[in-house]
């Protein structure tokens, strides 16, 4: 089949750019380690409030990990538990979260931090809070008709 | 290309069956357009709406309106009168396939919208298991893709009676465009008729209790992706093979466009996971490996850019044009057949660099769920698409019902697409930057509690509602075009546009008709991105959920 010779260059130029765009996104996800939140962890959704973690939800500290806290989040309709917390600046978190019910979102607005919420599933990312303030967090997947009311606060203090 | 077998005007009864599915997706159009409007009205804050509906159901009625009937019925018509100039009248027995895909879809839309109407369905069209609409709303649906099938049915016998009649030849262009777009859209859709008639119907009669939510997302993905491609490729039909005869030039390559349509055909389907980044049961390495495939739709992507431009300039050249881009001015802009459609392409270039971004590994952790998606597919669906459709419109409606599209309607067509482009600039724009600020989509409005961060969005809000009053207005233009098209319009006979290919292009070789061939490669590369991130979903699988209904 005849490619004329201008497509030809058009679609080298394209397919370079492709590969190396990929090969960005492949250098950061696979050697800096920047992989979306996919923990492979289950949970039964109904045992929620008493399986550890979740049975005591919010910030703690922890010894001898890559991260110096843990953040467990439960979602349930339509609220977040903690419904606030503070986390001292600098510090490196894994947020770990779950929903007891239907789908939820989890994002910090404004931030990468961003996760789906499925019943029978753990959702974690780790993450550093180096900018002081309050971070909004909302529900960003459709849960019902009290969806948009559905939030939650970090303050970041020194 | 054999154009012996062009029929000169599509047949009158293959016309009625095409505007049969017609007026159903106007009809859409005009009742998910107003539910947009009174969503970007009540997301500004401005707005309330009254006590007997609710946000959630509005959005409901808007994405199954518009992104499930108004499109499929759109283009189920225009396929079948593609199919229907291009391969030769429809046998009696196509022609009554068709119509019973056509009842069975209308059927299937009626029960689902009694379901939303009446509050017992709002999921939104994504379904979101474990929210659980009435049994209705799914059986309804599925009759909507069961009777595109039985269309797609009619089409596909069109086409092997073709083949039959005319072995060792390539087929029409556009009949074998349609084939593939038809050959697509069955293979995409057994994802969401699996988790239909397997998952969620069972469950919402209370057959089983629990559903598996994982597995019907993946399922529902499977197809929510290829759906996008399937709502692009008409659009694309229009470009390739019948712009270039609106503006008097010619199909830049034949064999070109038949292989970015098998590449479309290949590519689209196992990318569903780039839906579900953010999803925590799906191993990374297999998320990143449909990255990579999605992105390999860049290349039909950019053959399709460069064959328009292609058509374009030599077109503009062959008028006497000097200079790089003199041949911009040679251009048809008075003509609303070519000069909306082109608003669409233009679109179709931020729309597509947002899509790269939708589905980058990590990209998408800045934009995911936020309201920058709905941007995005503003752009894409509602612009590039339906501006294309609706420049289809303007030439086949009247040539369906053997009318004309007269000057005056043809300036209304084009201010119809200017304010549709100034509408899209301002409600679009909003939403990515207000997606950027982190604004969710899917929601209604909210100060979440006077935070100071969702304060920000505000302004953004007002501006979509902006958008979103201006392009009601465009809708309800493009109503009045329709309906004089179909029933006031002088009577005449309007021109149905095919292109014709460049004298310089080479022969197309037969290998495009294999579909053994491209449907193997298909098959091999769904289970290749499939078959172990789904045996992992199955052998993992926490309990599954019990039916909620928080609407």
């Amino acid at each position: 089949m005849h490619i004329h010779k201008f497509e030809k260059i058009w679609l080298i130029f394209g397919i370079t750019t492709l590969i190396v765009f990929l090969s960005v996104i492949g250098v950061s996800a696979f050697y800096l380690g920047n992989q979306p939140p996919s923990c492979l962890a289950t949970i039964n959704p109904e045992k929620v409030d008493t399986t550890a973690p979740f049975d005591k939800p919010g910030l703690k500290k922890v010894e001898g990990k890559e991260w110096d806290y843990e953040l467990v989040f439960v979602a349930s309709a339509f609220a977040y538990n903690p419904g606030q917390v503070e986390v001292p600046l600098g510090a490196k978190v894994k947020v770990i979260a779950t929903t007891k019910d239907v789908i939820h979102g989890f994002q910090v607005a404004g931030t990468n931090i961003n996760m789906m919420l499925e019943p029978g599933y753990i959702s974690e990312f780790v993450t550093t809070f180096d900018k002081a303030g309050d971070y909004l967090i909302v529900c960003n997947e459709y849960c019902g008709v009290g969806h948009h009311m559905m939030s939650s606060k970090i303050e970041v203090v020194e | 290309m054999n154009t012996k077998s062009i029929n000169p005007k599509v047949d009158r009864r293959d016309g009625k069956l095409a505007m049969a599915h017609f007026y159903v997706a106007f009809i859409a159009l005009a009742i998910g357009g107003l539910a947009g409007l009174l969503q970007t009205l009540v997301r500004s804050g401005k707005f309330e709406l009254p006590s007997w509906t609710g946000y959630y159901q509005i959005l409901t009625i808007h994405g199954v309106v518009l992104g499930l009937v108004l499109t499929t019925f759109f283009i189920m018509g225009f396929q079948l009168s593609l199919v229907s100039k291009t391969s030769g009248t429809l046998t009696n027995k196509q022609r009554k396939t068709g119509w019973i895909g056509f009842w069975t879809m209308t059927i299937g839309t009626v029960m689902a919208a009694i379901m939303i109407l009446t509050n017992q369905a709002s999921v939104l069209y994504t379904f979101y298991a474990p929210l659980q609409a009435h049994a209705l709303f799914y059986l309804g649906l599925t009759l909507v893709i069961v009777g595109s099938w039985i269309d797609g049915a009619a089409i596909i016998m069109a086409y092997s009676s073709w083949r039959k009649a005319n072995p060792g030849k390539p087929s029409p262009l556009l009949t074998f465009m349609s084939l593939v777009n038809t050959l697509m859209w069955i293979v995409a859709t057994i994802g969401v008729a699996a988790t239909v008639l397997f998952q969620l119907l069972p469950w919402s009669l209370g057959l089983v209790e629990r559903v598996d939510v994982l597995v019907s997302r993946t399922l529902f993905w499977y197809f929510g992706h290829p759906l996008v491609y399937f709502w692009l490729l008409p659009a694309y039909m229009a470009w390739y093979a019948i712009v270039p005869k609106i503006i008097g030039g010619k199909i830049f390559s034949d064999s070109l466009a038949r292989m970015s349509f098998i590449l479309f055909l290949l590519f689209s389907i196992p990318v569903g996971f780039h839906h579900q980044l953010m999803e925590p049961g799906i191993d990374p390495a297999w998320k990143f490996l449909q990255v990579i495939l999605t992105f390999l739709v860049v290349i039909p992507s950019l053959m399709t850019a460069f064959s328009l431009f292609a058509t374009f300039e030599m077109f503009g050249r062959s008028k006497g044009s000097t200079g790089l881009f003199g041949w911009v001015k040679k251009l048809p802009w008075g003509d609303a057949r070519f000069a909306v459609p082109f608003i669409g392409m233009l679109a179709f270039i931020p729309a597509g660099a947002g899509g790269l971004v939708n589905a980058s590994h990590q990209l998408n952790q800045v934009v995911h769920n936020t309201i920058w998606v709905t941007g995005h597919f503003h752009l894409t669906l509602a612009t590039s698409v339906v501006l294309t459709f609706f420049g289809i419109s303007y030439w086949l409606v009247p040539h369906l019902t053997g009318r004309v599209l007269t000057k005056a309607m043809n300036k209304l067509a084009i201010i119809q697409g200017i304010v549709w482009a100034i509408g899209m600039t301002f409600m679009s724009g909003a939403m990515h930057a207000a997606g950027l600020l982190g604004a969710p989509r899917r929601s209604s409005f909210s100060t979440y509690g006077g935070s100071e961060q969702a304060a920000e969005w505000i302004p953004y809000q007002v501006a979509q509602a902006v958008g979103g009053s201006i392009l009601f207005l465009g809708i309800i233009l493009m109503l009045y075009i329709f309906i004089n098209l179909a029933f006031f319009a002088p009577k005449g006979e309007e021109e149905f546009p095919v292109g014709e290919v460049a004298d310089q292009a080479e022969k197309t070789p037969m290998v495009f008709e294999n579909w053994k061939l491209w449907l193997g490669i298909t098959v091999l590369l769904i289970l290749f991105a499939y078959t172990i991130p789904f045996i992992d979903m199955i052998e993992n699988a926490p309990i599954g959920s019990k039916g909620y209904k928080f609407f």
